[in-house]
């Protein structure tokens, strides 16, 4: 049974305006559904519903937006459908631009921030541990409860909104101190053990993850001590990707891990075979196949992310019949495009596209050859969402490729 | 055969029942103009699920699926039903925002676990009041 605050009442009946109202109305059918007890406040929202699927996501913005009214917390959005800024590298559908100008518009108007980001995480202000929030996209929310210990359900479109314009959400699923403790123990091997370079491993490792754990929180034993959030983003992106994974504990790494005994938990061990297999499922292409494009950014790219490319490629150049697209965030680009340590990058033919990702904004027109990434996100993803052959490698093999013109050797 | 389910949203559906081997993201796994599934790494690739009652052990991957679900809606590809062993916060809401925008009605059902296997084989479904809004009763059969 649900039972409402005081300021639930109010909510619902209309004290904060219609545009809350309808929305709380809406997270009292959710709540219920969920099997929810109360509410609880939140201290942001990041609103997935932003990205343009098609003319629903405009009705349902625009039957919010007529009812007038601002979001209650602090509140960014999930990337868009296109770069809005770069319309010469938009090889989709045309009126897609135009459709997620409005949609971008619809939310900004109600005081969402336009971050058009899919790791918030990477922004100055991120959620502080213990923190509840309600993020939708799946890597976010995987970040946001594993690495910085902040306190995210899976939400989806439109309860992300609804929970941006109430400040409140059903207190369940991961909300709850009982909800967060593991599950089951997973035993990776060391890097040193497998054949992956180190760039692959945490991808593989957490598709695998997301493959084993089918929904349930994993307490990893045998990541390396300095993993870097670059690294643990990757294997939570993958992992979300490959299943449904929400939360996991790092052993020595994730902020939760203190008072786990994690040795009475059922317990998978992942050989070094295991995590090969997932790299080789994902990556067809053979040495002197055509390459149309190298696709990085999957979750947007990170400053730290940009040093490191930047250091790979300097006095390379890119061979000019492939494109090479790195997403990131605007604030980011802004960052990378005005200082001269990136210069390298634009002497490279690095493009940077910001809003959206490229594995859902079509901008390589070449059908002819491979899309090469580093993300097992987009290796999983890309050939579904724009039906073209991906192939998962290491960021140097895939600069080795930009530069031949041709997939290059392991 | 019976199976008793809890219902998260609305109770009536009848149809073809396709039980999916593994879980299906909406977002990136299923194309809401043809309704198939467009999962390559998916073993039932390339079958429709419009209108289908659907069968999965759990829900999978993007928060965008609740879109995915409410645009397959407006366009009259979204499944009749789900058939889970595990609540999904993602699919209700998709389903709720369905009924109240486009008054089109999807069934987000939850089974126990142990009745998952009824379902392998079934190729038609019933689903049926009980009296409780809270619940149904899902009628398979193998014809």
């Amino acid at each position: 049974m649900l039972t409402l605050t005081e300021e639930d009442r109010s909510i619902l009946g209309g004290e904060f305006g219609p545009m809350a109202a309808r929305a709380m109305k809406i997270l009292v059918r959710y709540g219920e559904a969920t099997g929810a007890t109360e509410f609880v406040s939140i201290r942001s929202a990041h609103i997935d519903g932003c990205l343009y699927h098609g003319p629903s996501s405009i009705d349902f913005a625009q039957s919010f937006v007529k009812l007038g009214g601002l979001v209650r917390v602090p509140t960014t959005l999930n990337v868009a459908a296109a770069d809005v800024t770069h319309p010469e590298w938009h090889c989709g559908d045309p009126s897609t631009l135009n459709e997620q100008k409005k949609l971008t518009d619809f939310y900004t108007q109600i005081g969402c921030i336009p971050s058009l980001t899919c790791a918030p995480y990477q922004r100055l202000v991120r959620p502080q541990f213990g923190d509840h929030i309600a993020w939708a996209e799946s890597n976010a929310i995987v970040f946001a409860n594993s690495i910085l210990g902040a306190r995210t359900d899976r939400y989806g479109d439109f309860a992300d909104l609804c929970a941006a314009l109430t400040g409140r959400v059903p207190l369940v699923g991961l909300h709850r101190d009982e909800n967060r403790h593991p599950e089951l123990l997973v035993t990776v091997p060391k890097v040193s053990e497998t054949k992956l370079p180190r760039d692959l491993y945490f991808g593989a490792t957490g598709y695998l993850l997301g493959l084993c754990a089918k929904g349930k929180i994993p307490y990893v034993r045998g990541l390396p001590e300095d993993a870097s959030e670059d690294e643990l983003k990757a294997l939570g992106a993958a992992g979300a990707s490959s299943g449904s994974l929400a939360l996991f504990h790092a052993e020595h790494l994730t902020p939760e891990t203190h008072d786990i005994n994690a040795s009475h938990l059922p317990h998978l061990e992942f050989s070094s075979d295991e995590l090969g297999a997932v790299i080789d499922d994902h990556c067809s292409a053979k040495t002197g196949d055509p390459v149309a494009a190298i696709c990085l950014g999957t979750p947007h790219y990170s400053k730290d992310e940009f040093i490191r490319l930047s250091d790979t490629i300097i006095g390379r150049k890119k061979a000019p019949s492939v494109d090479f697209y790195v997403s990131t965030s605007r604030e980011i680009a802004e960052h990378i495009n005005t200082h001269s340590r990136f210069a390298p990058l634009r002497e490279f033919g690095v493009r940077l596209i910001v809003d959206t990702c490229t594995y859902l904004a079509p901008v390589v027109d070449r059908r002819d050859g491979y899309i090469l990434t580093t993300s097992a996100k987009y290796a999983h993803y890309g050939p579904g969402n724009l039906n073209r052959r991906i192939a998962l490698m290491t960021l140097e093999r895939c600069i080795n490729a930009a530069v031949a013109g041709k997939v290059a050797p392991c | 055969m019976l199976i008793r389910a809890q219902n998260f949203t609305h109770g009536n559906a009848v149809g073809s029942l396709i039980a999916l081997s593994a879980p299906l993201s909406l977002w990136g796994g299923f194309d809401t103009k043809s309704g198939k599934i467009i999962d390559q790494h998916h073993p039932q690739h390339g079958i429709s699920i419009a209108q289908k009652i659907v069968a999965m052990p759990y829900a999978r991957g993007s928060s965008s699926s609740s879109s995915a679900l409410l645009e397959a809606a407006r366009l009259g590809n979204a499944p009749a039903a789900f058939i889970m062993t595990r609540a999904d916060p993602i699919l209700t809401i998709g389903a709720l925002l369905a009924d109240e925008i486009y008054q089109k009605k999807i069934c987000i059902l939850v089974i126990p676990q142990a009745d998952w296997c009824h379902l392998g084989h079934a190729k038609w479904a019933n689903i049926l009041p009980t009296g409780s809004p809270k619940t149904v009763d899902i009628r398979v059969s193998r014809i």
